[in-house]
């Protein structure tokens, strides 16, 4: 080695661009504020803007359950309603048959098919969302429409919830749309959190002469269940504030569905749906809509978060002790 | 002495109890099976329901979406309904400006926010992560409200507007995956450099950013192929354009804009516009989704 021989200039070629720790730092603190900035703009920017529908129509109007901008009327109950009911349908679907499939892909399919089937989930989340509601509105509504809804109301129909025609859109429909959307995110997050579960602990149940069933159930499934309800939480979150999938297969009416098979509409497809039009209180009162599914948005993402976060360190210490 | 040793079997509680729970689990060893059969064998049935619509949409993509990719598609603009030969040639060009200028501002944001949140713990980290986190969940039609009160009023409704509101949407994705790519070198390294007499930022540039190279390349395609898929924020930002438009600076449009708007149409050529431009949005974001597993592990093994 001849180099070595080269005396080296201090400093030389190597301080080309290094800049001083305190301006680095201060640099990072800098584009770090930036983004705290941007995420308090927008906070403050909706509010500001929804202000004027508070301030004309009071707070009660966020549960009055007439809209009707004709007449001043800009109750927001049957949105709330509507997107609550749509989440509901959606995650009734969602937990049990995602929270299968999760259990079915780490732990009962074959081992060499996992992980081909567990990236195809993974890359299903990724569809756009726009993507489903085209689906839904093209191809699932004439299904509904012919099979499902008549069937529905035959069987289910002393309920009272299937009353009336038979459209194929609807708040079900949407339901329907959202579960399947939701469906992804569900089994992928819930099935990394059960194949964490200390193999050990599924050894030792079998052991003890558990059936397959009983280590699941009583093993597997508690020691995944903080992890299984963030992404039931997150799963919610993404379809209480799903937008066009939503607005393009639930009929979009204004007011509150007295069956499932009836057209409603949702916060974020009423927002959609009456933007281009609106003015003066109309569009303060959808500011204030966004205002509402902001609140709700960020408190289900906000449990979410600390959900899945417990369960990393839970995860960590049990991967640690095995 | 050593008769003493020898147990009365029957008078023993701890061997009683024993014989009990034996007899108790070959008694509902039958039933206990059958339960087991049964349960697995409903889990199999929701992994059957979960995939049939899940490969159906993705089947029905295809089939209708294929016919509607040809040559005029892809290079045509839009046309009126009834008159043959359309294409979105006009939403390409805005998707395709749009989710760069949202890329080029948001990547090296984010991914300072990320290495400022790899390097910082306490309160305030804390905190800006969590924001972050919320923020990846927050409805995107929000971000598309945002964008109509901070860009649009003042500006009118422009293709740099949706891109405003795309990057906000993509900014807290590549935060947390640049955090966690730039967490995973090891601090060792760190030390070696700094010992060595470098400067942080020059540890930063010559050793954090490349060894975390991988990782940040992967986050950066996800939240790309998230960013060209949202329809909401554009919807309120960007207003559509049937027309060609280069100009960012100009309303123009978009792939989820055609969708969405074709899909409601009750003219059979307008739909089918719509099959073929999900199928190109879908085939986009799946290879952007795929390639950033594929560029990840590459990197990974070339390292090695």
């Amino acid at each position: 080695m001849t180099t070595v021989d080269t005396p080296v200039e201090p400093g030389r070629g190597r301080v080309r661009s290094a800049m001083p720790n305190g301006l680095y730092r201060g640099l990072l603190v800098a584009v770090t504020a930036l983004f705290v900035a941007l995420v308090v703009w927008y906070l403050v920017s909706i509010i500001v803007q929804a202000r004027p529908a508070f301030s004309t129509l009071g707070f009660s109007w966020i549960f009055a359950k007439v809209w009707n901008p004709e007449h001043g009327k800009f109750g927001l109950l049957p949105f709330i309603l509507g997107t609550l009911e749509t989440t509901a349908i959606a995650m009734v679907l969602a937990l049990p048959i995602g929270l299968g499939t999760a259990l079915a892909l780490s732990h009962l399919v074959p081992h060499r098919l996992r992980p081909p089937l567990s990236t195809t989930v993974e890359l299903l989340a990724a569809v756009p969302s726009v993507v489903y509601g085209l689906w839904g509105l093209i191809v699932l509504a004439p299904v509904f429409r012919s099979t499902v809804e008549p069937f529905l109301s035959s069987i289910l129909g002393w309920t009272g919830l299937f009353n009336g025609p038979n459209d194929g859109v609807g708040v079900l429909l949407a339901g329907v749309i959202l579960f399947v959307m939701v469906l992804p995110t569900m089994v992928a997050i819930s099935r990394d959190v059960l194949v964490v579960v200390p193999n050990e602990q599924v050894e030792g149940a079998t052991a003890l002469g558990a059936t397959r069933w009983q280590v699941l159930r009583k093993v597997v499934v508690p020691g995944a269940r903080t992890g299984i309800l963030g992404a039931f939480t997150l799963a919610t979150g993404r379809a209480l504030g799903e937008t066009v999938a939503v607005a393009l297969v639930i009929g979009n009416s204004p007011f509150i569905a007295h069956s499932l098979k009836a057209p409603a509409a949702t916060l974020a497809s009423l927002i959609v749906n009456n933007f281009g039009e609106a003015t003066g209180t109309e569009l303060s009162a959808l500011f204030g809509a966004a205002l509402v599914l902001l609140v709700i948005g960020v408190s289900v993402n906000a449990l979410a978060r600390v959900l899945v976060r417990s369960t990393d360190r839970a995860g960590a210490a049990s991967v640690a002790v095995a | 002495m050593s008769t003493t040793l020898v147990v009365d079997a029957d008078s023993d509680p701890m061997l009683q109890r024993r014989r009990e729970i034996q007899a108790t689990a070959t008694a509902s060893l039958g039933r206990r099976k059958l339960s087991s059969r049964i349960a697995v064998g409903v889990c199999w049935v929701f992994l059957g329901i979960a995939i049939v619509p899940l490969i159906g949409v993705v089947a029905y993509v295809v089939a209708k979406g294929l016919p509607a990719w040809n040559a005029a598609f892809f290079t045509h603009v839009t046309t009126p309904e009834g008159i043959p030969g359309g294409g979105v040639w006009n939403a390409i060009v805005g998707t395709a400006e749009i989710g760069f200028i949202a890329t080029v501002v948001a990547v090296p944001i984010g991914l300072t926010c990320g290495l400022f949140l790899s390097q910082s713990e306490g309160r305030i980290a804390a905190a800006v992560r969590f924001t972050a986190d919320v923020m990846t969940g927050v409805p995107s039609i929000t971000i598309g409200i945002f964008g109509y009160i901070a860009i649009v009023r003042n500006f009118g409704y422009s293709g740099l507007a949706g891109a405003f509101a795309i990057g906000i949407v993509m900014l807290p994705v590549i935060i947390r995956a640049g955090e966690t790519a730039f967490r995973g070198v090891p601090f060792s390294l760190n030390e070696a450099a700094l010992a060595l007499g470098a400067r942080n930022s020059t540890v930063a540039r010559r050793v954090v950013v490349p060894t975390a190279l991988p990782g940040t390349i992967t986050g950066v395609l996800l939240a790309v192929a998230r960013g060209l898929g949202e329809t909401a924020p554009l919807l309120l930002t960007i207003f559509g354009n049937q027309y060609m438009q280069w100009s960012p600076t100009k309303p123009q449009d978009a792939l989820p804009l055609v969708i969405y708007y074709n899909s409601s149409q009750p003219y059979a050529d307008l739909v089918q516009i719509a099959w073929g431009a999900a199928l190109l949005l879908m085939v986009v974001v799946l290879f952007l989704s795929i390639g950033s597993r594929v560029t990840a592990a590459l990197l990974q093994r070339e390292k090695r």
